[in-house]
């Protein structure tokens, strides 16, 4: 990497000559090793799916859970350190409170994923401080429908109709561009994300993982909850299916 | 001689006779209120009923606000006294909700939990000596184990097979007595209704702050159902033979 002994990234208040904070891009660098997490907005609500990466076998199945809720309609899921993804979850909770105390409504996406942003934003512009190392994306169901957003470790945020971080992102945004998330159910969308993180699983680095899946749709009353076991057995059917299949077109190319 | 009156600048006040020196004052009456809630066991859970009147004093001033509410899965509250302290309880109820839900732990929040935290908000309220000016009724289903609870705004707390709070606890109560006690397990839902219309129907012949608009709901296995407001059948002949000072 050509900032390293340059001097211009060793603090997040100081600017290389060409105008980039290194330790900003460095904080991305933590999203991009971690297990992958995507959203996928389709016309009945938003799914979101995570890669959860598993140390150890002894571990108890299900726990270190990685998809949160913030409030009743929002989920959130990121990719990065799990010890500030717990503030930051922490964060949105109080603030999706603090804004249905004021208003008492529930708080559009829009603007929860403004004051994360500026949350972010703020870690970036001391010298005391460190970047938050998390790619948050954010699934909700608000007065204008079904909602995803991601906000970045800079604090940008945007809104997608699918979207993806962590180490086979590129993967992952290849297969989610194939799909037609706009005339999709959330009921088609949830093996479709667990097809894409099955893909996106890369074995020779990781053995071990653990799929999560979470919605927040018409079906489940707006509400964000983890999709029903059944489902889940059943999406990971059609993952594991649809990655045999294509590992039998790749031995037919090679015949 | 005139006496000499003297014309203080405008911002140089006399002390009010009423200034209160640094002492505070609190809630002394419930402004826009609710009357009666009547709720029993039956067999298969809990009925409730409350109209949906907010009167101002003696003025029916709101004819369509819901005293009922459900709080998680299998928790009914009912409520009366001052509107406003219920919807700050219901906005205290729901962030509870929320946070539990957020928890993410597969436990739901349970009827006999919402009634303690309900009079633990009461009776901290009362020692403040600002109290939060009405009557809570708590039903669910708890473990299918059937609870109805009553706590008011000194946080007293009682369980009971049949509660009704305010007038009703003078005019429905008695009826409660004579048909539900003892019979909890046996009153099937169609005598349950009848019971209740019976208790509203007496309630709205007498306690002048009653409305012929009502919901009434219950807890059963199902969950909680909150019904559409509704009206009874009302018969007043017999406002025609009542004479002089007490008709």
């Amino acid at each position: 990497m050509t900032s390293i002994g340059t001097g211009y990234d060793l603090s997040v208040s100081t600017y290389s000559p060409d105008g980039r904070i290194f330790q900003v891009e460095y904080a991305q660098k933590a999203v991009d090793n971690s297990g992958t997490a995507i959203g996928l907005r389709v016309k009945d609500g938003v799914v979101l799916a995570v890669e959860k990466i598993k140390h150890s076998r002894l571990l108890v199945p299900e726990s270190n859970r990685r998809i949160m809720t913030a409030a009743k309609h929002v989920g959130i899921v990121s990719a990065g350190w799990m010890s500030d993804t717990r503030h930051l979850v922490k964060r949105a909770r109080e603030e999706s409170r603090n804004y249905h105390d004021t208003y008492k409504r529930d708080v559009p996406a829009k603007i929860l994923a403004e004051r994360m942003g500026m949350y972010k934003q703020v870690y970036t512009l001391y010298s005391a401080v460190r970047p938050f190392g998390v790619g948050t994306i954010m699934a909700s169901y608000d007065a204008d429908g079904p909602q995803l957003y991601m906000v970045e470790p800079s604090g940008q945020y945007f809104g997608y109709h699918g979207c993806a971080a962590g180490k086979g992102k590129q993967v992952a945004k290849t297969e989610i561009e194939k799909l037609k998330l706009s005339e999709m159910t959330v009921r088609e969308a949830i093996k479709e994300a667990a097809r894409i993180i099955y893909s996106a699983h890369d074995e020779t680095k990781d053995k071990l993982f653990e799929l999560e899946l979470s919605w927040v749709c018409e079906e489940s009353g707006r509400k964000h909850q983890r999709v029903p076991k059944e489902l889940i057995e059943e999406a990971i059917q059609y993952a594991e299916r649809a990655l045999d299949e294509d590992d039998d077109e790749m031995d037919d190319d090679e015949e | 001689m005139d006496a000499i009156k003297i014309q203080l600048p405008h911002t140089v006040q006399p002390r009010a006779e009423n200034a209160n020196d640094g002492a505070v004052s609190r809630t002394m009456q419930p402004i826009v209120t609710g009357t009666s809630v009547v709720a029993f066991k039956y067999k298969d859970g809990i009925m409730m009923a409350a109209d949906t009147l907010a009167s101002y004093g003696s003025l029916a001033r709101f004819r369509s606000e819901k005293r009922l509410m459900a709080v998680g899965d299998n928790t009914l509250v009912g409520v009366s006294g001052d509107l406003s302290d219920f919807q700050y309880m219901q906005h205290v109820l729901e962030d509870l909700e929320t946070r539990e839900l957020c928890m993410d732990d597969d436990q739901t929040l349970g009827t006999k939990s919402v009634y303690k935290y309900i009079s633990n908000i009461m009776y901290n309220r009362r020692t403040k000596v600002d109290p939060l000016w009405n009557s809570y009724v708590v039903a669910g289903l708890d473990h299918d184990e059937k609870f109805l609870g009553f706590v008011d705004l000194y946080g007293t707390r009682y369980q009971s097979p049949t509660i009704a709070t305010g007038f009703g606890a003078h005019l429905a109560q008695p009826i409660l007595r004579k048909r539900v006690e003892g019979r909890e397990d046996e009153i099937e839902e169609e005598e349950a209704l009848a019971i209740l219309d019976d208790c509203m129907r007496v309630l709205f012949y007498r306690d002048a702050r009653s409305f012929n608009k009502l919901r009434r709901a219950k807890v059963t296995a199902q969950g909680v159902e909150i019904s559409e407001p509704y009206s009874l059948e009302t018969n007043w002949d017999f406002a025609e033979s009542i004479v002089g000072y007490g008709g």
